[in-house]
């Protein structure tokens, strides 16, 4: 994948994003709120700064690894694999829908290209990361492996269990992001579970972390990865604190946790097209 | 045990399982370079020092964090290697169900989840530590092979096996020191049966540490004129339902023999291939829904039904049910 510029991740994102509200919209189901909020995230990844193929293979040998630990967020994976090239972008009409490969959470039961491991069960993500990262280190392989949680998610005990076993083997080649939203199901996470001071917290477990205070700018998201590639070899796991809008770049949906989980209807979907450039062509 | 009886198996000496497993991982890490060792605080209980001592950069202690050791076996598969994980059977399962469930059995990832101290035989430790559900939970999730060896040389076999067959495994093992009966040498062959006795009237199908009680039933009931069939379901998933029916057309009726809760055991596994194919008379010799308590091994397998002398009770009931 060749890297692109930032007009055109910009130009990318908003397709991006009518592609999580259609997706959403289509099976009035998933999950768009920190799917539009990740967007620039995953742009900035798959577009631009890791090294991958879209041939896909399992063992990802010499490539950067993405796992996904906040399955739900599935949405905005799909459409990112798909505009890169992973599978044809007509497939994300299929998504959530009988016999798909494209499972309401990330799923490898049926071989879709991109995915290496289920999610969906919150908790798990970087444990499975930190796994392959050691094995790119055993097998010699300097490429790095990113994983994104989500904020509430960090209220799961094996979270805490992985960023010690990291510190502890100073997985120094895993880069880690929690999209910081502030916003879980049942709303806000500091009424839900106040998550405190995270960035002390995984400090304190022993983690380089960065901030990325603009996670919805993507100059910003650009400058907070290579941040993190800079800082990566040095004997500390990664930690990116990536702070970003719930539902950013649609208005009536921003900034809140009542869109974590459900579909717009027809009119909310129409308005909220009408606020997203089409770049690249619908599917 | 009764000196006076006829065995068709015998033994010189004994060990536990756990060291089958220990020294069977060390040689599959000496034949392929991608086994990899996790332990969760228990690398001596586990006996895979030997490993870690050959083998250390392929060796990762990951603390008291079991939910953790999963995934990143799951993640090891990514790249290639094969790992494989060790802690309590307790600790293997149940306390991780949802890690396995979702990381390694529905991603379908070559992982080898190695679990000791399984069942009441872990003893004085108490209920706490004797899982007696983990074949249950283990079976009922697909993609997952599920098996339980009966001594030191099967256990041993069983780990080398696994660590050529593709897929999450679940090897379930134990702490006692048992009476090694198997041969040394024995080519163990996943999802294959192994018929070790001949009989008429009756088949025992046992597994695990129960294997070795089947053997001392059999001769038993032969003491009495009873002809017994033994066979070792040392894979508990897939089945070797051919072979269950095979006997079972021959005899008549069985007993299924096992250090398990009743409820989602293998004789469970037994009674469905059966019922589908062969009704017959099945009795069953297991734990019956209860937890364990502090004891001896062998103190433990009488008090909850689960020795010889039991067995031999199952197979006359099951044959006046004929
Ligand atoms: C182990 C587990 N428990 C509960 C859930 C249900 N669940 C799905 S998403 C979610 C909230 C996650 O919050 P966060 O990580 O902040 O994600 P966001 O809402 O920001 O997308 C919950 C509770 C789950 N998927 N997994
Ligand atoms: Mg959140």
């Amino acid at each position: 994948m060749e890297k692109q510029p930032l007009a055109q991740l910009t130009k990318i994102s908003s397709q991006v994003r009518r592609d999580i509200l259609r997706m959403v919209h289509a099976v009035q189901s998933g999950h768009p709120g920190a799917s539009l909020g990740c967007t620039e995230f995953f742009v900035a990844l798959y577009f631009n700064q890791m090294k991958h193929d879209s041939s896909f293979n399992m063992d990802g040998i010499g490539e950067d690894l993405f796992f996904l630990s906040n399955g739900h967020i599935s949405p905005v994976w799909y459409s990112v694999l798909a505009r890169s090239g992973y599978f044809s972008v007509e497939e994300l009409k299929t998504f959530r829908k009988l016999n798909s490969r494209l499972q309401g959470h990330p799923a490898t039961e049926e071989h879709l290209p991109g995915v290496r491991i289920a999610s969906g069960s919150l908790g798990q993500g970087l444990s499975a990361a930190l796994g392959a990262a050691q094995v790119k280190k055993l097998n010699q392989d300097d490429s790095f492996v990113y994983v994104l949680m989500g904020d509430g998610e960090q209220q799961e005990g094996q979270v805490w269990e992985a960023a010690m076993y990291g510190a502890h083997y100073g997985v120094d080649n895993l880069i880690a992001t929690i999209d910081f939203n502030r916003q879980q199901i049942d709303g806000p996470t500091k009424d839900v579970m106040d998550l405190k001071d995270l960035k002390a917290k995984w400090e304190a477990f022993g983690w380089e972390v960065i901030e990325t205070v603009e996670g919805n700018d993507m100059e910003a998201v650009l400058a907070g990865l290579e941040k993190a590639k800079s800082l990566a070899g040095k004997g500390k796991p990664v930690l990116n604190l990536l702070h970003t809008e719930m539902g950013y770049g649609v208005d009536f949906m921003v900034g809140t946790h009542k869109w974590h989980g459900i579909a717009p209807s027809d009119e909310q979907l129409a308005n909220a097209l009408g606020q997203l450039e089409e770049t690249l062509g619908d599917y | 045990m009764d000196k006076t009886l006829d065995l068709k198996y015998t033994y010189t000496e004994k060990k536990d399982t756990r060291s089958g497993f220990g020294d069977g991982l060390l040689e599959a890490g000496r034949k392929n370079p991608n086994v990899v060792g996790l332990c969760a605080d228990l690398i001596g209980s586990l006996k895979m020092g030997a490993f870690q001592k050959e083998f250390p950069d392929r060796f990762f202690q990951v603390g008291i964090a079991e939910a953790n050791m999963i995934g990143l076996a799951a993640g090891m598969t990514i790249g290639g290697k094969i790992p494989f994980t060790g802690t309590f059977a307790n600790f293997s399962t149940g306390r991780v169900y949802d890690q396995i469930r979702q990381s390694v059995a529905y991603s379908d990832k070559n992982v080898k989840i190695c679990a000791s101290h399984a069942g009441l035989t872990l003893g004085e430790d108490g209920a706490t530590h004797q899982i007696l559900e983990d074949v249950g939970m283990m079976k009922m999730l697909p993609h997952m092979t599920v098996i339980n060896p009966c001594d030191y040389n099967q256990t041993k076999a069983a780990t080398m096996a696994i660590a050529e067959h593709e897929g999450p495994v679940y090897l379930r093992f134990g702490r006692p020191s048992w009476p090694i009966f198997t041969p040394a040498d024995q080519k163990f062959e996943i999802g294959k049966a192994w018929h070790m006795i001949d009989g008429t009237d009756v088949t025992i199908f046992a597994t695990g540490h129960l294997v070795w009680e089947a053997v001392v039933a059999e001769a038993m009931l032969r003491a009495e004129g009873i002809s017994a069939e033994v066979i070792n379901i040392h894979t508990i998933k897939p089945l070797d339902e051919a072979a269950i029916i095979a006997s079972v057309k021959k005899t008549g009726c069985a007993v299924s023999a096992e250090e398990h809760q009743l409820n989602g055991g293998l004789g469970d596994s037994i009674a469905q291939t059966l019922i589908r194919n062969n009704p017959a008379p099945l009795e069953y010799v297991g734990v019956n829904d209860s937890f364990g308590e502090s004891g001896t091994p062998t103190e433990l397998l009488e008090k909850y039904g689960l020795n010889a002398e039991n067995i031999v009770k199952a197979a006359k009931k099951a044959i006046a049910r004929k």
